[in-house]
């Protein structure tokens, strides 16, 4: 029989990892000293490369692209874990809230291509879709008798589509859901209806909001690297220009918010870049609302041989995201992705939202996800207090919903 | 509150002592889940200094599903005379040993439903007749079915075992033992046996020297007290025999069965697991449930106190039943650890690493 005796706690001073990132637990000298009060703002980590972002981190002082990567790095993940728990409680509390949502992908026919997208044809092909201002009536007025608080759509880069139809599309779904906020169109659709406005893009961005744009989703940045972009998504635009449309939307009053795709190519140092890129955007506008994390997932795309992203990579793009976008009020769990149990997990790892309750979800089901296409009230409920959480359902602006 | 639990339960480890079931409990409603998971994770690399997460090679073999319990949390059994049941014939078993071998496995797991027509002979001729033909190791029979086998054959628990012990049977899974606090068994398992008697033959095994695992199954309807008492049963008996090589928590999967209740949530999962490692000082494995939670959750479970995977189950009846269909086979299990940051090390049921 193998006798194991709490002596072996000593295990923790005299391994030395070297190279698999578990580090040596050091606290138990400074927590034997005994008899000490405990120290607000005390924290010890089996990584100690975390103990100097935690002293930044609980005093509120901004982290640096080193502390991005250090975090990332690390493989004390409930360390890092407990800190992006601590900001997170200190803005929400226990609070985790949600929206009841519908979403509308209006078309599915797309001239970008892009290799990680399995939702995206060309016209012409078996799948291909568009719906009409008169179908996308009439799949809001299906779901007329529900509580629908905002309508997120978003769709492909349709050549046979002009302008008039999006701002008819927008005003059509304004009467229909007067009472529902309209969030639509990623920075890549928004140029694009630019280009086919041949108006600037402040006044494409006003035109869409006269017509009644009141959000913005965060899509289409995918992970801001001039290497990522033109080996996975060259025709899409990129970096500059995403900012520049997001600067303009923000300025036009329109709030939006920010994802980062990963789990494909990207490195730790593009992911880190990509937050401190959008942390900086947010300085100047403070029109960003919540960042969303957004895992890959390959099935049915080009890049099917990469595999799913790991639950620990999760709940790290929520945790570093939490602790390196001291700006951004929000972060979400999108459990369409991630899937419900690792939604509910994030809660403690630096997320407060859950996104929707989404009904319809298309894009990410078409490359493999196995979540719910979408869930009910009650659902979103016994998923969040599941949790030990307390769910508030939230207007698209964070205005709790009565 | 965090620095205080964290400060005062390291101190509490730190210098020698014990967690209480009170603390546990304290522990369990107060402390955040990472909090949980670090407190977890650095006992267990106390016990398994190195990033490695170990697995077994092996093939679950349901010999019977007709079975006179009737569980209620159970959607895999047969009543006696129903059209569904059945018992493996020895062609059965021989094809599925042979895929098991072929596919580098090194034990079965041997679990059926208690079945009147099985009498003690079936099982040892079975044993025999395995343990003889092939080169497998037989990990088999939960204490509720060598509880039933004994009293269907008028024998002590000491013999019965004996006699499997002498028919080839290596060591014993630690099904059965759902929550071991009687108000719960009784509500869930009636006609399964009793926790005395679940640890009687635990007690039996370990010492004539068999080894075996212990599990929970929660998330029905048992309280967090009743959780606690179940682990301080498991580490009573640990402290009186070291008999058991793991602990292995995980959810009730309510699809198809006469318990309605809302699913575990991956919270609680994550918590108890972690508490089990906290609380079970003695054991040295805690298993992750893929199973139970999918791979993700599996992934993050290796950072709330659990070192081991478990196993590839070349073929699970009973969970799949019940509307869970997580399958793993061993080059995706060795992904999923590897992805997690660990390296994936194949042991045999006795946690040795096979190379």
């Amino acid at each position: 029989m193998t006798e194991w005796s709490l002596t072996r706690w000593s295990y923790l001073r005299d391994i030395n990892n070297e190279g698999t990132g578990i580090a040596v637990w050091q606290p138990f000298a400074e927590i034997s000293r005994g008899g000490e009060p405990v120290e607000e703002g005390t924290m010890e980590f089996i990584d100690p490369k975390l103990a100097p972002i935690w002293e930044k981190v609980h005093t509120g002082t901004r982290l640096s692209f080193d502390d991005g990567r250090t975090l990332y790095a690390s493989h004390d993940l409930s360390g890092v874990g407990r800190m992006a728990d601590f900001v997170r409680r200190k803005r929400h509390g226990n609070i985790a809230y949600y929206v009841y949502n519908q979403h509308v992908n209006y078309t599915n026919v797309c001239s970008n291509r892009c290799t990680f997208c399995a939702f995206a044809t060309d016209e012409g092909t078996k799948n291909a879709y568009t719906w009409s201002i008169e179908e996308v009536k009439a799949r809001l007025l299906e779901r007329k008798a529900e509580p629908v608080r905002e309508i997120h759509m978003v769709g492909g880069l349709n050549e046979n589509l002009d302008f008039d139809y999006f701002t008819g599309l927008l005003r059509a779904m304004a009467e229909v859901r007067p009472e529902a906020t309209l969030k639509a169109f990623t920075a890549v659709e928004i140029d694009y209806l630019s280009r086919i406005s041949g108006l600037s893009l402040a006044d494409t961005v006003e035109k869409l909001k006269e017509a009644g744009l009141a959000m913005m989703p965060g899509g289409g940045a995918e992970v801001m690297s001039e290497r990522v972009h033109d080996a996975l998504f060259p025709k899409k635009i990129g970096k500059a220009r995403w900012l520049e449309v997001m600067e303009t939307v923000h300025a036009a009053g329109i709030p939006t918010n920010a994802t980062m795709l990963y789990g494909h190519i990207e490195t730790i140092e593009e992911r880190v870049e990509h937050l401190i890129t959008l942390r900086e955007l947010q300085d100047r506008t403070g029109g960003f609302s919540a960042f969303i994390p957004l895992a890959f997932h390959s099935k049915n795309t080009q890049l099917a041989y990469i595999p799913a992203t790991s639950g620990v990579d999760d709940l790290k793009n929520v945790s570093v995201a939490r602790l390196m976008l001291d700006n951004f009020a929000h972060i979400k769990a999108y459990w369409v992705m991630i899937g419900e149990k690792m939604a509910q997990v994030a809660l403690s790892f630096g997320a407060d939202d859950l996104d929707g309750t989404i009904i319809e979800e298309r894009i990410t089901h078409t490359a493999g996800a196995t979540s719910a296409t979408g869930l009910t009230r009650d659902e979103m409920f016994a998923m969040i207090r599941g949790a030990g959480f307390e769910p508030v359902e939230r207007d698209s602006f964070y205005n709790p919903v009565p | 509150m965090e620095a205080f639990f964290l400060k005062t339960l390291f101190k509490k480890i730190s210098d020698g002592h014990r967690v209480s079931s009170h603390e546990l409990l304290e522990l369990y409603s107060k402390a955040s889940l990472p909090e949980l998971g670090s407190l977890a994770n650095a006992i267990r690399y106390a016990k398994h200094p190195e990033a490695q997460v170990t697995f077994v090679v092996d093939r679950n073999i349901n010999y019977t599903n007709v079975c006179t319990s009737e569980c209620a949390f159970c959607a895999f059994y047969s009543r006696v005379g129903d059209e569904g049941g059945y018992v493996l014939s020895r062609e059965a078993f021989t094809q599925k040993i042979e895929e098991t071998l072929a596919l580098g496995g090194t034990q079965i797991l041997l679990q059926g439903g208690m079945n009147p027509a099985l009498d003690l002979d079936w099982y040892t001729d079975l044993l025999r007749w395995i343990t003889t033909t092939f080169p497998i190791h037989v990990h088999g029979f939960s204490p509720p079915e060598i509880s039933w086998l004994a009293t269907q054959s008028n024998l002590s628990i000491d013999e019965t075992i004996a006699r499997l012990k002498d028919a080839g049977l290596k060591s014993i899974p630690g099904g059965g033992a759902e929550i071991l606090v009687d108000a719960v068994r009784q509500r869930v398992s009636p006609n399964k046996c009793s926790t005395d008697a679940w640890l009687a033959v635990m007690r039996a095994a370990h010492h004539v020297g068999m080894r075996s695992t212990a599990t929970m199954m929660f998330g029905h309807v048992e309280t967090p007290e009743q959780i606690v008492e179940h682990l301080g049963r498991i580490r009573d008996l640990q402290d009186e025999t070291g008999g058991f090589t793991a602990f292995i928590p995980w959810t009730f999967q309510p699809t198809h069965t006469q318990l309605s209740v809302e699913k575990a949530s991956a919270d609680a999962y994550l918590r108890v697991l972690a508490l089990s490692r906290i609380f079970l000082d003695n054991v040295d494995n805690v298993q992750a449930s893929w199973v139970t939670q999918g791979e993700k959750i599996a992934q993050v479970a290796l950072f709330f106190g659990a070192n081991d995977m478990g196993s590839t189950m070349i073929e699970e009846n009973v969970v799949a039943a019940a509307g869970v269909d997580h399958m793993l086979p061993k080059e995706e299990l060795i992904r999923v650890v590897a992805a997690a940051g660990f390296t994936p090390v194949q042991r045999d049921c006795f946690y040795n690493h096979l190379s």
